[in-house]
């Protein structure tokens, strides 16, 4: 998307009429020159601190607004995850909250599901339909048949609605589709996962490896930020990657590895690190247990061997094995996020983690910190009664024993009849555009149209809107307020978000809806509090929290804590062993590989390439490929295909293609981008973009959507998730 | 008259094109839709393997001896304090001579008929605050400070670093450096 500035402008012109900028600019004098100063005057004539929700990482903001309206979002320097800057996502909230296309009004539909055809109507009689709905459901099915999909922090009164309802089924795209297998693969090593934001210490690395990750594109605000500072100290970088991502660009080892193969690479740096005796022994024997059995299994896995299946030189893996250990053990080897490639990523995450454990990382400085959190007391919630019937997200007769959290993909399958060990009957989906979310779109329409009943609580009118029985309009985050936030952290904090502005339109906040849900369904006891905001500020109180601080700065920190075995933590491994387990004897015992193993992937047949995707800066997802204000600087995908393969299709840069997958599905038309910067093997294009929602009147029929080109997902045995990097397809020309 | 001599350092090392500055400047100065005062330049050179890449945020140069000036007929394209280059808008008739004449492309009409660009963001800058784009960058790529105060963050990354300009045969003089 590198516009030259002439091209942007003459873009630019074609759609924006000349709307001149409303405000008269007041005229400052300094200077001696005589002439004015412009101030455009955007500062708010009054400054809201609050936490953003164009991503999931909830960055502090502070929001100005004048004359009612907010002019500018800018960066909290008090808090601990924004310290002041924001990523470009985080300023684009206006373009959120003034998106013009937002749901205005409570919608009942009129025909069949996916149809399109809905009518306005009051806020009560979309929510008695609700309540109908889950009562219908609760007497014919019992509660469990209710299952709620949630993405973003609004959410929360949602999951304690579903909980107080009787039904264990909640689910996100964000674990099996995405972050799952990291979890799931450092939880059975160090006995935990990294979370999210994740306790990286990028900031004091002194070398950073980086497999798949493309951080800078993938954006999220502290991580960038953290490894900016490190490069900025000079600490060496490792990129691993298909792709010449920007991270690429800026590493001291590019390894341009064979899609498919990361595996195979950890395993060779594994084996180099014990032949040549570069591993943190004093840490190895204090904390681990399982490294004999590890020497043993790595002891074939060569360079040499590597080389077959990564294409990368024998003597790279060496030198770059040597580097990395010659940080350690402040060498990070990043987790990754959005990790569901082959289907053996949690083993493929497992090696991630057994190599920071031979690199002494774990815990310290440079590594992995041991964060610290703000204890916040749970609001005094009626309990919930008898414990609900164990979710239904695997097929009868599967079983994923490490499996951390619900599979959502599994509750979808579980809403075809028959699938699983009970019918899911009902959905509740807030903010999860599961269109786009989920692999195989055509399954999760089947799983839609045998369900009894559907209600969708969304900001925008999403792809899944279309196939709901009722539509709820949230407010936006900056006019509701959530949960308080208190992540594990570098330092324990606790942040409020607050309402910037007056709802708009006739949209209500998630926790008056969930509310209201709540009373006509009988669960009233559970919704006690009169609204958000005295219910924030009671836990925030019974934390011993100043509120009127937190109010004012949107963030009340606590005091540094020690996070690394440097500062004197001594680390707990919650593993069967008490200690970091190399070697997995729950692994062995569930009958999977205790130690790592390498299967070569299927390799795309010949003229067909596999299709990869991943991240812009500038956008969530297809959650913002709406916001006509991040759009100016990002407005569709392209297709990134290696130069010289795009000489031999005979395609041009910058030509329409069409995309068609190994199953003869089509996407919609992108630009190609032809370039040096991607192996012959691969395509590549930024997740979020092909909406066909009719409602979404930007977004719509901009750039090609991958999601409806992976209907073939490879399964991780061990948690169920949903490996995508398995399809493959070809390029052809743009047929006019 | 002594004063400030204000400049830009970017440090392409550390940027990642992600265009926070490009969004930032748009929100603070308020500039209108389908138009910026700063962009992104991602240039990659070589052939698959061996390449080399480098991101640079843009604006407006700020040249110490800058044609825009010259060339403007009206007296709306000046040079205010610290170096700065503005445009004052009620000066300004929109006859793009200043658009011809700079090297740079940094400046665009308008649709309030004038010509428009970076001002250093000014109006910050004179109550001590960092201009917009500088603020935001969650890289930390992007400084801005005083040329003539040898202590200035500027200063000495200019004194530490390799750096260039963009088009230093013109002669303007450009004040944003491109450290690399």
């Amino acid at each position: 998307m590198a516009y030259t500035r002439r091209e942007f402008i003459r873009i630019a012109g074609a759609g924006a009429g000349a709307a001149a900028v409303g405000s008269g600019l007041a005229s400052r004098w300094w200077g001696a020159d005589g002439d004015p100063v412009p101030d455009p005057g955007t500062d708010g004539d009054r400054v809201v601190p609050s936490f953003c929700e164009l991503c999931f990482w909830k960055c502090g903001i502070l929001c100005h607004v004048k004359d009612g309206r907010v002019t500018k979002i800018v960066g909290n320097p008090k808090h601990p995850l924004s310290r002041g800057r924001l990523c470009p996502r985080g300023t684009g909230g206006t373009g959120l909250l003034y998106d013009p296309d937002r749901l205005k009004k409570p919608l009942l539909r009129v025909n069949g599901r996916g149809g399109q055809s809905f009518r306005e109507v009051e806020w009560p009689e979309a929510l008695d339909r609700v309540a109908d709905g889950l009562k219908a459901l609760r007497d014919k099915h019992g509660p469990e048949a209710l299952a709620l999909y949630t993405h973003g922090y609004g959410g929360s009164w949602f999951k304690h609605l579903l909980r107080a309802y009787g039904s264990a089924n909640v689910a996100a795209p964000s674990y099996a589709q995405c972050r799952g297998p990291r979890e799931a693969g450092f939880r059975l090593t160090f006995g935990q996962g990294v979370g999210s934001p994740e306790n990286t210490d990028m900031e004091n690395a002194r070398c950073i490896t980086l497999l798949g990750s493309h951080l800078g594109e993938n954006m999220h605000n502290t991580q960038v930020q953290d490894f900016a500072l490190a490069l900025s100290r000079g600490a060496g970088l490792v990129v691993v990657d298909p792709r010449f991502s920007v991270a690429a660009g800026k590493a001291d080892h590019w390894l341009p590895i064979k899609p498919g193969t990361d595996l195979a690479l950890l395993l060779a740096w594994i084996h180099v690190i014990l032949a040549e005796g570069l591993y943190d022994h004093e840490y190895v024997e204090k904390y681990a247990v399982g490294l004999d059995k590890l020497r043993e299994h790595v002891a074939d896995k060569t360079p040499e061997w590597a080389y077959a299946a990564t294409t990368l030189p024998p003597e790279k893996i060496v030198e770059t094995a040597r580097f990395l250990a010659g940080a350690r053990p402040a060498s990070l080897v990043h987790p990754g996020r959005h990790v569901t490639w082959y289907g053996d990523d949690t083993q493929r995450t497992r090696a991630v983690a057994i190599l920071n454990a031979l690199l002494g990382s774990w815990g310290r400085r440079g590594g992995f910190f041991l964060p610290a959190q703000l204890p916040l007391p749970k609001y005094p919630y009626t309990h919930y009664g008898t414990e609900p019937k164990p979710p239904a997200d695997v097929a009868k007769g599967h079983n994923y024993p490490f499996a951390d959290e619900t599979i959502a993909s599994g509750v979808c399958e579980a809403s075809i009849p028959g699938t699983a060990d009970y019918d899911i009957k009902g959905w509740l989906v807030y903010g999860t555009n599961l269109m786009l979310a989920l692999p195989e779109p055509e399954k999760t329409k089947q799983a839609i149209q045998a369900l009894d009943f559907i209600a969708v609580v969304d900001v925008l009118p999403a792809e899944i809107t279309g196939w709901a029985d009722v539509v709820l309009p949230e407010s936006t985050y900056l006019e509701r307020c959530d949960e308080l936030d208190a992540p594990p952290w570098r330092v324990p904090f606790a942040a409020v978000r607050q309402p910037v502005v007056e709802p708009m339109y006739d949209s209500k906040p998630g926790w008056w809806i969930a509310r209201e849900i709540a009373h006509r369904v009988g669960l009233a006891d559970y919704f006690p509090w009169k609204d958000s905001v005295e219910y924030a500020m009671q836990r925030a109180h019974a934390a011993g929290l100043d509120c009127d601080v937190m109010k004012r700065d949107g963030v009340v920190v606590g005091a540094p804590a020690a996070i690394t075995i440097e500062d004197g933590v001594e680390p707990a491994f919650d593993t069967p062993s008490g200690k970091i387990e190399l070697y997995s004897q729950a692994l062995a015992d569930a009958g999977f590989d205790p130690l790592p193993e390498f299967t070569p992937p299927e390799e795309p047949p010949p003229g067909m390439f596999r299709l990869l995707f991943g991240r812009s800066p500038v956008h969530t997802f297809g959650r913002t490929t709406n916001n006509r204000f991040l759009s100016q600087v990002m407005s569709s995908n392209e297709l990134w295909l290696n130069r010289r393969a795009a000489d031999e299709l005979g395609l041009a840069d910058g030509e329409q293609v069409v995309v068609v997958n190994q199953d003869e599905v089509r996407s919609e038309p992108l630009a190609l981008r032809a370039t040096q910067r991607i192996r012959s093997d691969c395509v590549y294009l930024v997740h979020g973009y092909g909406h066909d929602a009719p409602g979404l009147r930007f977004a719509r029929g901009r750039g090609a959507n991958d999601t409806r080109l992976v209907t073939r997902t490879k399964i991780d045995p061990l948690m169920g998730g949903t490996g995508m990097n398995v399809n493959f397809v070809r390029v052809e020309r743009r047929q006019p | 008259m002594t004063g400030p001599r204000w400049a830009m350092t970017v440090d392409t090392r550390l940027c990642v094109a992600c265009k926070a500055c490009v969004l930032a400047c748009k929100a603070e100065n308020a500039v209108p839709d389908g138009f910026c005062r700063d962009w992104l330049v991602e240039e990659t050179r070589g052939e698959f393997p061996e390449l080399h890449a480098q991101n640079r945020s843009e604006r407006c140069n700020h040249c110490s001896e800058p044609p825009c000036v010259d060339a403007c007929p009206t007296g709306a394209s000046h040079v205010a304090g610290g170096g700065a280059v503005l445009v004052t808008h009620d000066k300004c008739t929109g006859c793009k001579a200043c658009i011809a004449a700079c090297p740079y492309d940094a400046r665009y009409v308008h649709p309030g008929g004038w010509v428009d660009k970076c001002t250093f963001c000014l109006h910050r800058a004179q109550r001590g605050d960092q201009p917009a784009c500088v603020s935001v960058c969650p890289t930390y790529c992007l400084d801005f400070g005083d040329l003539g105060d040898p202590d200035s963050v500027v200063s000495h990354k200019l004194r530490e670093r390799r750096f260039k300009v963009l088009h230093p045969e013109t002669g303007c003089g450009p004040n944003v450096y491109f450290l690399e």
